[in-house]
């Protein structure tokens, strides 16, 4: 069986959980035996331009340092899964409309007398030629940037897919959705759409029109919808208007991890015998760190030997730095910025305990890294990970003295960490990405046997 | 023979109530809960069954024993919550056909870490029964029918019991079997009346079983399945939670009708009969030595204390409860002492079992906390905070930060 996946992100270039979580899923795959195309847009993000450009087989760029090179062999070593880059997005000097003017004319072609894709072929290349030849303009609005960006991906998209040959389009996330729309019109194939993540967790109530228009036709046009927990199917139901029967559930996993950890460390600027808490992840509204900051206030009236430490960036980041000085607990808060690589393994190494009081996570990867590195975990009951991981600790991300009360527990009882991180690490080495690429691989051959 | 010995298991605890860190109440109960539980498991176990046991009594004229183990938590709860499950334990102990048999007031796990208060405890239930109904208990039975040798020894050192129930397992028997009176190694006097959880479980556990290959289960079924031991055995000791009545299983499975036809299917055969322990602790001489030098119990299929004791936060836990006792009993203050023994029955430790805790079994149907670190947590919150109304007792301040008191 043969995969066309279309993903925006893959590590090392990476915002969240969603690269992540391609990475492991292609790679169980790849291991599985499955043939997997992985489509991604180049990284453009500046936060991301001193690393070099991920490697794409088929470019055959060089690798720069050694660190990529290492990486780029990983990924050689994939003899299942092909990577494909799109070129740079162009802030292009169009409207969506053109764009889905062009899919239409294209479609429109494609009569049934004249299934070969090479007829059309001539037709997208001419279109990508056009959006190439487009003057720079900057676009001040970003909603409609991303949007030209998004129908820029869908364009190269299909000009891969005609002349690839696979069984089934695999689309994670909104940004990929009219691509995999696309994609499907042109060649026929069916359509699984993977929901990580719903307008709704990002934006609470304050939803973008356009996006959620865009999750909306894309889980319409699926014919399998696969989202990373019940709490997610729920929405998706819901909120989308889809049909139960039409969304599966498939679990995130976690990559084991192999590597051996230094048993000694440096805890900089902070005292041995200090306990550290600790929030890693985006410093958003979706994130919920002013319920971390809230917890972390009532933790200090009774507990003084800890430190809180907020690891992450984020839009909410400046105002969050602002709320620990103002209830005076900006001494006992570190902000490191943004962690990747040995760093994220290093602070997990330190920590006593750690929390995501997410106010809604579609699934949650973060707290099973943390368990596999040994470090006991406080999870919001608003995520997608409550509904696998037992042995934790589980609030509501809203109920601060509660938060506080378990937080407390873990840094005063001994027995209570010693329990929480022999058995949430047992746990979660049943939480494998092996297990979820099985599952979408019955999805879809569940779907390949009706068409 | 042979004879059918019946002991009937009832306990409700005292269930905490919700208690953080920063809460400094001294009320750690949870009333609401533990009323409204203790009367929903009355109206569907206690009461129903009490009636029928009583009426079956009545008809059987005097043919038909049972015994009761009754905790000291629970009849406190009955008292207070609800006073008619009291006149029917009432009318049954002036049947004559029943018997009431000993154990820990508090239904702790106390053999295991202070003997003082073990035997405290068991003294304390006696005097409850004399004064309830009349009877000094003869026969004893730990907690979760925890037993070793030591406990043995202990309770024959006591002087005034005749016997000790407890789990027939497999591994202490060998290739004999539960259906006779043993007695333990190091005891003169002492008999061991061994439970057939095989046939105990076939009402406890299978009765509703549908896939069970017995099933539907009648009395005149399970009347055969006595009369096999015919010849073969002095007495069949039937053993359970009084909860299978009503509650473990429901009035709907038919078991209440099943418990109402029993006698009279088990007493057809005219070698049949029923006793009490007492009586069969009298009509029998112990045909063997049973060696028990490792602790059994009756929980879940490794009948040892991994379900109390299994993890670091459960012995934490207990150790820390006993680390008190010295403290408590420095206050002479009585319901600081009620409040640390409501603390040690066994069912809190129960709670943090972490062992089937993901596969969501029995140990979660009972379970009022959603996971056992939760259970740790509360219960941890209130040790501490009765710790510190004993430091305040002696007029000293404890210090709540975390720096001084880890």
């Amino acid at each position: 069986m043969k995969v066309f996946m279309l993903g925006w992100e893959f590590p090392p270039f990476i915002s969240g959980g969603l690269g992540t979580a391609c990475h492991g899923l292609t790679k169980a795959m790849n291991d599985m035996g499955l043939k997997v195309t992985f489509v991604v847009p180049k990284p453009v993000d500046s936060d991301f331009s001193t690393h070099v450009k991920m490697l794409s087989p088929l470019q055959c760029s060089v690798p720069k340092t050694s660190a990529d090179k290492a990486a780029a062999d990983e990924l050689l070593e994939w003899n299942n899964v092909k990577f494909h880059m799109i070129s740079s997005p162009l802030e292009a000097y169009t409207t969506p409309q053109y764009y889905e003017q062009k899919i239409e004319e294209l479609l429109s072609q494609r009569t049934p007398l004249s299934t070969q894709s090479s007829d059309i072929e001539p037709d997208v290349e001419r279109w990508l030629r056009e959006t190439e030849q487009i003057e720079h303009i900057a676009n001040e609005h970003y909603g409609g940037d991303m949007y030209s960006e998004i129908h820029r991906y869908a364009a190269s998209a299909v000009r891969l897919a005609i002349r690839e040959d696979f069984d089934v389009i695999h689309a994670h996330d909104w940004m990929t959705y009219p691509a995999g729309i696309a994609v499907a019109s042109v060649t026929g194939k069916p359509l699984v759409v993977h929901v990580h993540s719903t307008e709704f967790d990002r934006s609470g109530e304050h939803i973008n029109q356009m996006i959620y228009d865009i999750e909306r036709r894309g889980m319409h046009a699926a014919q399998k919808i696969i989202a990373v927990s019940y709490l997610t199917r729920n929405i998706i139901i819901t909120r989308y208007g889809v049909l139960g029967e039409k969304v599966e559930v498939v679990y995130n996993g976690v990559e084991q991890n192999g590597e051996n950890r230094p048993l000694t460390f440096n805890k900089i600027g902070i005292q041995s015998d200090e306990k550290i808490v600790l929030f890693l992840g985006r410093i958003t509204m979706q994130k919920g760190p002013e319920y971390f900051l809230m917890a972390a206030r009532k933790v200090l009236e009774e507990v003084d030997n800890v430190k809180f430490v907020m690891a992450g960036t984020g839009d909410m980041m400046h105002r969050v730095i602002e709320m620990a000085a103002q209830m005076g607990i900006g001494h006992k808060v570190l902000f490191t910025g943004f962690l990747r690589g040995k760093d994220v393994q290093k602070i997990y190494e330190m920590a006593d305990l750690y929390v995501m009081p997410s106010v809604s996570e579609p699934f949650g990867i973060a707290p099973l890294e943390a368990l596999n590195h040994d470090v006991p975990v406080l999870i919001s009951k608003q995520s997608g990970v409550a509904e696998v991981l037992t042995h934790v600790l589980k609030v509501d991300f809203w109920d601060v003295n509660e938060m506080a009360n378990k937080i407390i527990a873990v840094l005063k009882y001994p027995p209570l960490q010693l329990t929480l991180r022999e058995h949430g690490n047992f746990e979660v080495r049943r939480l494998r990405w092996s297990g979820a690429a099985e599952k979408c691989r019955k999805i879809y051959q569940d779907i390949l046997v009706q068409v | 023979m042979p004879s059918v010995c019946f002991y009937f298991q009832v306990h409700q605890p005292f269930r905490l109530r919700h208690y953080t860190v920063f809460d400094r109440s001294p009320r750690y109960f949870d009333e609401f809960k533990n009323a409204s539980i203790c009367r929903k498991v009355a109206n569907k176990c206690y009461l129903p069954s009490n009636r029928l046991l009583l009426d079956v009594i009545r008809r059987m004229e005097g043919r038909f024993k049972i015994s009761y183990s009754i905790t000291g938590v629970v009849l406190e709860q009955f008292k207070k919550y609800c006073p008619e499950v009291m006149s029917t334990f009432d009318a049954l102990a002036e049947t004559g056909c029943v018997e009431f048999i000993g154990e820990t007031y508090y239904h702790s796990l106390s053999f295991l870490y202070s003997s003082n208060e073990f035997t405290a405890q068991i003294n304390k239930h006696s005097e409850l029964i004399q004064q309830l109904y009349g009877q000094t208990p003869r026969i004893f039975r730990n907690t979760e029918l925890i037993y070793s040798n030591d406990l043995a020894e202990t309770i024959e050192k006591m002087g005034r019991f005749d016997a000790i129930i407890t789990e027939g397992a497999d591994h202490i028997l060998g290739d004999r079997n539960s259906n006779f009176v043993y007695r333990p190694p190091n005891c003169e006097h002492l008999k061991l009346l061994l439970k057939n959880y095989s046939l105990s479980d076939d009402i406890a556990f299978r009765f509703s079983n549908q896939g069970w290959k017995e099933y539907p289960l009648m009395a005149d079924k399970f009347a055969t399945w006595v009369n096999r031991v015919n010849g073969n055995g002095q007495c069949i000791n039937l053993f359970m939670d009084y909860e299978t009545f009503g509650e473990h299983q429901w009035e709907d499975t038919g078991i209440f009708s099943f418990m109402s036809h029993l006698p009279e299917e088990v007493l057809k055969h005219p070698d049949n009969c029923f006793m009490t322990p007492s009586e069969v602790v009298d009509a029998y001489e112990s045909v063997d030595v049973v060696d028990v030098p490792h602790i059994i119990s009756w929980a879940d299929t490794e009948r040892d204390l991994s379900a109390w004791l299994g993890n670091a936060m459960q012995s934490s836990a207990l150790h820390e409860v006993y680390k008190t006792e010295p403290l408590i009993k420095k206050t002479q203050n009585e319901e600081l002492l009620a409040d640390w023994r409501r603390l040690q029955t066994s069912d809190h430790f129960y709670y943090m079992c972490t062992k089937y805790f993901a596969d969501g079994d029995v140990h979660k149907y009972f379970n009022p906390y959603e996971s056992p670190y939760d259970s740790y947590i509360n219960f941890m919150n209130v040790l501490g905070n009765l710790k510190e109304r004993c430091d305040e007792s002696f007029g000293g301040r404890s210090n709540r930060m975390l720096s001084k008191s880890s």
